[in-house]
């Protein structure tokens, strides 16, 4: 398992490595803006020459990585926030993209559940196609389409919620007040929908198929009753599959989704992707890219991994 | 199978031989034998959803391709910037109370006699000034379609005032222009008035204090603060409310003869060249201008074109480029899948992991590279294309990795390797119609991920899309998305349009799934 572990995680770093050098040559041959302002412009410039931005594109990446290892330096922003270090604008904009895809995972991830489970023990009865259809439904229609209806009803017909997610100020000096979780309401709810219609089909699907099988047979004949054999035999094995995603979900609440914090201006990862193309800011370009292959990336070693500790049979990606 | 477990009992003499003392094992069978695709086909048609999905997605493609063909008035640069943002309008529907270009509004008291003036005006063909309030309800340019009961307001000590809720039609309700023209314009205009005796022309206002706003040509009755006035009589201002027989007092400007200005020179040149300023009835003059009345069937967009045309473009852009990218992305990847499954070994390791650090890359950084990149030398579409390929086939090719290796070992495979078959017949012939239906499938259902990943991608502005004669839904729902809570048809049908395309793809997609999946037959029944 350790050796699986490390050769999985090797390889990740070598896929992100590759990544990470063909999108720092494509975004360093753009060619920077200078400021309008004279002074400011040479002041810059200058700096661009002290930071090496002037050698051949090699020489360039070799700093940047050397930066990287040895001072944990990704880059500075020049436009965001003028000369802060590129990660720590990163990093500052990781807390409110975090906390609103967690409301939205802890929401979404029992009542998800809790469905998939009551459609695969009605499956072919009236509620279970009720709740297919309405999962079809949910899974097809864009998250930016929820964002419309939820402004719409709740903020413009009924006014419970605020429009937009509250800026610091606003809402009180920190993201963990009550006011600031009020104005998230709407963007979790947004994400909710799909969230919790794709786990229900999820876990529908797996539940029919282990409902089906052969040791559920034998758990009956043995006298388990139907609740018995499906909460001790069935519902385990069903987890197999569908606790890889939770976790994986949880690694992919880093990225968060960019149309509903555009929507909602939520200033997370995504707005300040956004931000960063519109002002040609490329070292949080390229930090943003880098974290988003990342995040990706991990996201899926995790799964494969816990596969391995919680089915020890499973070895994803060997022969 | 209840049916099928019942006791039936046929009469002994009901049977017959089929084939009494005769040979059929050399005859040819008498039906058509059901391959793959054909029982793909059968069971595609029982699965009613994927049918009905399948329905509406062809609906939508002759929506977007037949739009422009049967509306031969506008077509996709026509734009008429007064009548942006407007609702859905047509004449013909209109009298069935749907499409009837109104907006529902909680009127002041000022703001509806300005709307109500609006008609009565319009009645008011020579400027006579003695247009009564009914006769300006009566009128076909009365932009209040209808009033309701409203809120009670205390104003003053005792005096009662309603706000009423109603219904305003958005087109008229642009009301009365100013506008500058050649002389020869201002005849033209006459002449056209005379031939389909719709009014155009309309008198000039005087800019006194009554005039509350001089660029604004619908405040043709005196008032004072917005609120009208009634000076006649004792010649002092006296306000006056809404109420039934309300008579607004008019403000045109008059010739010496008391007769109403209609036109007024402007700007510089002699008698001869100099402009007319005039003040015009825009639903009539838009007629005029285009020989025809406002029909905007789902009304306009926010600079004024027909928002059925743009969702026409839409819809066909997003489709071509999905079908674009769905019919690439199957042949690079059946070729991809087909050589690494095929070959196996080392070329297998090394296009896996080119597949892998491909997939590694955030789409979303794909795209913008390729935006920042191309799209000023090959354009936004072509290099949104780019993006799309390059990294779409790889779910293709690993599921025909698959089949090709659950395969390529197969004892038939074996046998037309050993009576000679080359490499690529083997591939081709042999293996990979094995792998069809999956591909298909998945071709299918990349179709509305890129609809999806296209307009979110256009939404955020990553793709911009720009000129006016292309556009595509996300274009349109961003357009929208700082409008919108005024003007919800502005994002209803975009996201209507983009929601049921998602659903039908899906479904229909689904069906494809389940139709190719012969482990599937005779579960469903």
């Amino acid at each position: 398992m350790t050796k699986y572990i490390i050769k999985r995680v090797l390889l990740m770093f070598f896929t992100l490595f590759v990544i990470t050098t063909i999108c720092f040559m494509l975004i360093r041959i753009l060619p920077r803006e200078m400021p309008t302002d004279k002074v400011q412009a040479q002041a810059i410039a200058e700096r661009f020459k002290a930071l090496g931005y002037e050698e051949p594109l090699l020489t360039q990446y070799w700093i940047y990585l050397k930066n990287i290892f040895t001072k944990g330096d990704f880059g500075t922003s020049w436009y965001i926030a003028f000369r802060q270090p590129a990660l720590s604008v990163l990093v500052d904009k990781l807390l409110p993209t975090v906390l609103v895809n967690l409301y939205s995972l802890l929401f979404s991830i029992p009542i998800g559940i809790a469905l998939g489970i009551y459609a695969a023990i009605k499956k072919n009865k009236w509620q279970d196609s009720v709740i297919s259809t309405m999962v079809i439904l949910f899974v097809s229609i864009p998250s930016y389409v929820y964002a419309f209806l939820v402004q719409y009803f709740l903020y413009f017909k009924l006014g419970w919620l605020p429009l937009q997610v509250y800026s610091l100020a606003d809402g009180g000096g920190s993201w963990l007040t009550w006011k600031m979780f009020h104005s998230m309401i709407a963007p979790v709810l947004a994400l909710s929908f799909g969230e919790i219609a794709g786990l229900c089909r999820f876990t529908r699907a797996e539940l029919t198929e282990t409902l089906t099988s052969d040791y559920m047979l034998l758990a009956r004949t043995k006298g388990l009753s139907k609740a018995q054999a499906t909460t001790r035999h069935a519902l385990k094995n069903a987890m197999v599959p569908i606790l890889p995603m939770i976790i994986s979900s949880f690694i992919g609440i880093l990225g968060g989704s960019m149309i509903i914090e555009e929507i909602f201006s939520v200033p997370g990862v995504g707005q300040l992707y956004i931000k960063s193309i519109n002002l040609l800011d490329y070292d949080v370009f390229m930090m943003d890219s880098v974290f988003y292959t990342f995040v990706g990336l991990l996201a899926g070693i995790v799964v494969d991994i816990s596969y391995g500790f919680i089915d020890p049979r499973i070895r994803m990606g060997e022969k | 199978m209840a049916e099928n477990m019942q006791n039936i009992q046929i009469p002994k003499e009901m049977f017959e031989f089929v084939n009494h003392g005769e040979r059929i094992a050399d005859k040819k069978f008498e039906d058509k034998p059901i391959g793959y695709f054909k029982d793909a086909w059968i069971r595609f048609r029982k699965n009613k959803a994927s049918v009905v999905a399948a329905i509406v997605i062809i609906a939508i493609v002759l929506f977007a391709f037949l739009m422009p063909v049967f509306n031969t008035r506008y077509d996709s640069r026509f734009m008429d910037a007064y009548y942006a943002k407007k609702a859905p309008r047509h004449t013909a529907l209109r009298q069935f109370g749907i499409a009837d270009g109104g907006v529902d509004r909680t009127f002041s008291e000022k703001s509806l006699i300005k709307a109500i003036a609006i008609g009565m005006a319009a009645e008011d063909v020579d400027g006579t000034g003695d247009v009564t309030l009914e006769e300006g309800m009566a009128s076909e340019y009365q932009p209040v379609l209808n009033i309701g009961e409203g809120i009670e307001k205390k104003r003053g000590k005792n005096v009662d005032i309603t706000y009423p809720d109603g219904r305003i039609d958005a087109y008229l309700e642009t009301g009365f222009l100013y506008l500058s023209i050649e002389q020869s314009e201002y005849q033209k205009i006459v002449d056209w008035e005379n031939a389909t005796g719709k009014k155009v022309l309309y008198p000039l206002i005087e800019d006194n204090k009554y005039n509350m706003d001089p660029a604004d040509a619908n405040n043709w009755y005196k008032a004072k603060k917005n609120q009208p006035v009634y000076t006649k009589g004792s010649g002092k201002d006296k306000e006056i409310h809404y109420e039934p027989g309300m008579v607004l007092e008019d403000n045109y400007k008059r010739n010496e003869d008391g007769t109403a200005k209609f036109f007024e020179m402007t700007g510089g040149g002699t008698l001869a060249t100099a402009q007319y300023k005039v003040r015009v009835l825009y639903y009539n003059y838009y007629q005029y201008k285009n020989g025809f009345e406002p029909n905007y069937i789902l009304g306009t967009d926010s600079q004024g074109y027909d928002l059925a045309l743009r969702l026409a473009g839409g819809i066909k852009l997003s489709l071509l480029v999905a079908v674009f990218v769905s019919v690439i992305n199957f042949l690079i990847g059946a070729l991809y899948g087909a050589v690494e499954g095929f070959y196996g070994g080392t070329t297998d390791i090394i296009m896996q992991r080119i597949a892998e650090i491909l997939s590694g890359i955030p789409f979303i950084v794909t795209a913008t590279l390729f935006q920042i990149h191309l799209s000023n030398r090959i354009g936004p579409i072509p290099s949104l294309l780019f993006a799309f390929v390059l990294t779409g086939w790889i779910g293709t090719s690993s599921r025909v990795r698959t089949q090709f290796y659950r395969f390529k070992n197969q004892e038939y495979v074996m046998a037309a390797r050993t009576l000679g078959a080359k490499d690529s017949r083997l591939i081709w012939k042999h293996i990979f119609p094995n792998s069809l239906g999956t591909i298909i499938t998945s071709s299918a259902l990349v179709i509305p991920s890129v609809i999806f990943q296209e307009s979110m991608l256009s939404y955020l502005g990553i793709v911009k899309l720009g000129s006016a004669g292309t556009t595509s839904l996300g274009t349109l729902l961003s357009d929208a998305s700082s409008i919108w809570t005024n003007y919800p048809h502005l994002m209803i049908c975009p996201a209507v349009v983009i929601s049921l395309l998602m659903i039908s793809f899906n479904l229909f997609g689904n069906g494809l799934r389940d139709a190719f999946n012969p482990s599937l037959r005779g579960v469903e029944e």
